[in-house]
């Protein structure tokens, strides 16, 4: 059959759409990073500028020189790192022992963990929970309450369901227990999952920013969210943070304006270095559980 | 250990038969009681221990804590010590003038999102599925998604780059071109319209994924006979396409209408300002301010749970309303 005109007219507008929504989605973005390398000079004599004419590291050479957002920046790598291999770990046993239908009390479990999709304690619950449990100020009040959900574990419990009976059983029948089982096969054979919900932990932690606001008051363990809310949003709106307001303040007359940009440049790069990865897996990774229900 | 997968599948094939036997055995020891599950699958347990650890002690032991919303606590007494209230706090959150304004910005900023934001993905699955160049659509999708990695302090940051008032570039531009400043972030006139906006660009993107497998899903072999029937493309999206992601779109309508209450607290708290304060009080932001930043334990408790039961309330409703219509709902 041979298009017609309205059909090939459809489908200009469609892309030509389609187009239009893409660049909307991105041209913020681009904007925030081209002015990131503008001459400083350059930005206080045309703040309309979009395209620097002279380009320049001067923003990023300050920015990776002032200790408190280095410092947050490495709160956050640690907790990302951490926090992700404790919730894989967690996750996966938890999922596995789930998936294995001879485990007496699997789907009392199963129940009990799908309840806690309908229900939420609550902020101040949680919150005097962590403070019991001591965990304030302390790196493991942004990691154990955020360990896993439901969702998560339920993903993968239907990733496991499919890894065939006979697996288990030949390594079963050369001498492995259960916990060998889970390192010398199931780990292996679920390293494509394990690394696409590796990198949804990973950004999940990397993005924390409002259990750092309940849980910590430590300037030093200020991860790099908190900091970047303190130059870019409070700043500009409410009584700034001093030690936020000095930092925007350069020795080189840097517009805070540029600073600002580098710092969401600087604060988002690991994110979109592993973006690529992120996106093989992340479709396959939301749809294991939702096709086979 | 890939080599030890390898052997293992290997020797799988040839004990194919020896598995079976085995899978008969295991079926027959399931028979025993607690304490012989408990000894044959130890290791198995404890396995799961760390995460039916979490789910209880960050999911169920909280739930104690909403006996708090009929304590007067105090930090110094303790939770035990401290003297109960009864209703008081609840008394005390619905005739509070306050009540009337967290609901009217509750409903108003979810009703925004439900009617401005709830469509854009499904249009924009709809107009991605038609484009046939595979090329240009993995381009889209991948500027699309990006946003929804990013984390709100970025997005809500980078508005306030673009947006404010002395120094934001859209600002900068219509000075220079002769207007007046615009007070984008601080005008509670625009606040709703620029929290449905911002999520639009972060979520809307990726919320086109589960429409997408939606559409794959659908019978090729429909929208052929379809054609043989005469049907243009304008008929096909009517008769086949829509009808095909049906139930997707209603399920998500009721997971969105469980979560009227659930209105983005981050967002929220980080565009909240003081000029904009009347219209961004929302119940988790009240619950913050009153609970943890002035220490009124009790009375946030009961505001807090007055949210989750409404909450629980509307996606059983929901559900219902689902099945009644001859969906599979969600449970």
């Amino acid at each position: 059959m041979k298009p017609g005109f309205g059909a090939t007219a459809f489908h200009v507008v469609n892309y030509g759409f389609l187009t239009a929504v893409a660049l909307m989605t991105f041209v913020p973005f681009l904007y925030v990073v081209l002015v990131s390398f503008a001459d400083p000079t350059e930005y206080l004599t045309n703040p309309v500028m979009i395209v620097p004419a002279h380009w320049s590291l001067s923003s990023y050479r300050y920015i990776l020189s002032t200790s408190m957002f280095m410092h947050s920046m490495g709160v956050s790598a640690i907790l990302a790192i951490a926090g992700t291999i404790f919730s894989l770990i967690v996750t996966s046993a938890l999922a596995y022992g789930l998936s294995r239908k001879r485990l007496k009390g699997r789907t009392f479990f199963s129940v009990a963990i799908l309840l806690t999709m309908l229900f939420n304690p609550g902020m101040i619950p949680n919150f005097l929970l962590v403070d019991s449990l001591g965990l304030m100020d302390t790196i493991w009040s942004l990691i154990l309450p955020a360990l896993t959900s439901a969702w998560y574990v339920l993903l993968m419990v239907n990733f496991y369901k499919e890894i065939p009976d006979e697996l288990e059983e030949a390594a079963k029948i050369d001498g492995c227990s259960d916990i060998g089982v889970y390192f010398r096969i199931m780990l292996p054979v679920s390293v494509s999952a394990l690394a696409a919900f590796g990198l949804f932990f990973a950004v999940a932690y990397w993005n924390t920013y409002f259990n750092a606001i309940l849980y910590i008051n430590r300037d030093s363990l200020r991860p790099m969210q908190v900091v970047l809310q303190m130059m870019l949003i409070a700043a500009s709106t409410q009584v700034a943070d001093p030690a936020a307001a000095v930092m925007l303040e350069s020795e080189q007359k840097i517009p805070p304006q540029v600073i600002k940009m580098a710092a969401v440049v600087v604060s988002s790069l690991p994110i979109v270095a592993v973006y690529p990865f992120l996106q093989k897996y992340f479709v396959k990774g939301m749809m294991v559980g939702s096709v086979k229900g | 250990m890939r080599q030890s997968t390898q052997s293992a599948l290997k020797r799988s094939e040839a004990l194919a038969a020896d598995a079976e036997a085995s899978r008969v055995r295991t079926a027959g020891k399931r028979l025993g009681g607690w304490p012989e599950a408990l000894k044959r699958d130890r290791y198995l347990y404890l396995l799961i221990l760390p995460g039916l650890l979490f789910f209880f002690i960050f999911k169920y032991v909280p739930l104690w804590g909403l006996l708090l919303a009929f304590k007067n606590y105090s930090p110094f007494l303790g939770f035990w010590e401290s003297d109960w209230v009864g209703l008081k706090y609840f008394r005390e959150f619905f005739t509070s003038p306050d009540f009337g304004l967290l609901f009217r910005n509750t409903m108003a900023i979810s009703f925004l999102n439900i009617v401005f934001f709830f469509p854009v993905p499904i249009i924009l699955a709809l107009l991605l599925n038609e484009a046939r160049l595979l090329m240009f659509k993995r381009f889209v999708q991948t500027v699309i998604y990006l946003p929804h990695f990013l984390s709100w302090v970025v997005i809500v940051g980078i508005c306030f780059l673009l947006l404010s008032q002395g120094t934001g570039l859209v600002n900068n531009l219509i000075v220079q071109h002769g207007g007046k400043p615009v007070p984008f972030l601080t005008e509670p006139g625009y606040f709703w319209a620029m929290l449905t906006a911002q999520s639009i660009w972060k979520e809307a993107g990726w919320g086109t994924i589960i429409f997408l497998a939606a559409l794959a899903g659908i019978n090729q072999e429909l929208y052929e006979a379809a054609k043989v029937d005469g049907a243009n493309r304008w008929q096909q999206m009517l008769n086949v396409t829509l009808p095909g992601i049906k139930s997707t779109i209603i399920v998500l309508l009721i997971l969105r209408l469980g979560q009227v209450l659930d209105v983005g607290f981050e967002h929220i708290y980080l565009m909240t300002s003081s000029p904009v304060s009347s219209v961004a009080d929302v119940f988790d932001t009240y619950v913050y301010r009153l609970g943890i930043q002035n220490g009124r334990f009790g009375y946030a408790t009961a505001a807090g749970i007055f949210k989750s039961v409404v909450g629980l309330v509307l996606v059983v409703a929901a559900n219902r309303l689902a099945k009644k219509f001859g969906e599979e709902g969600l449970y």
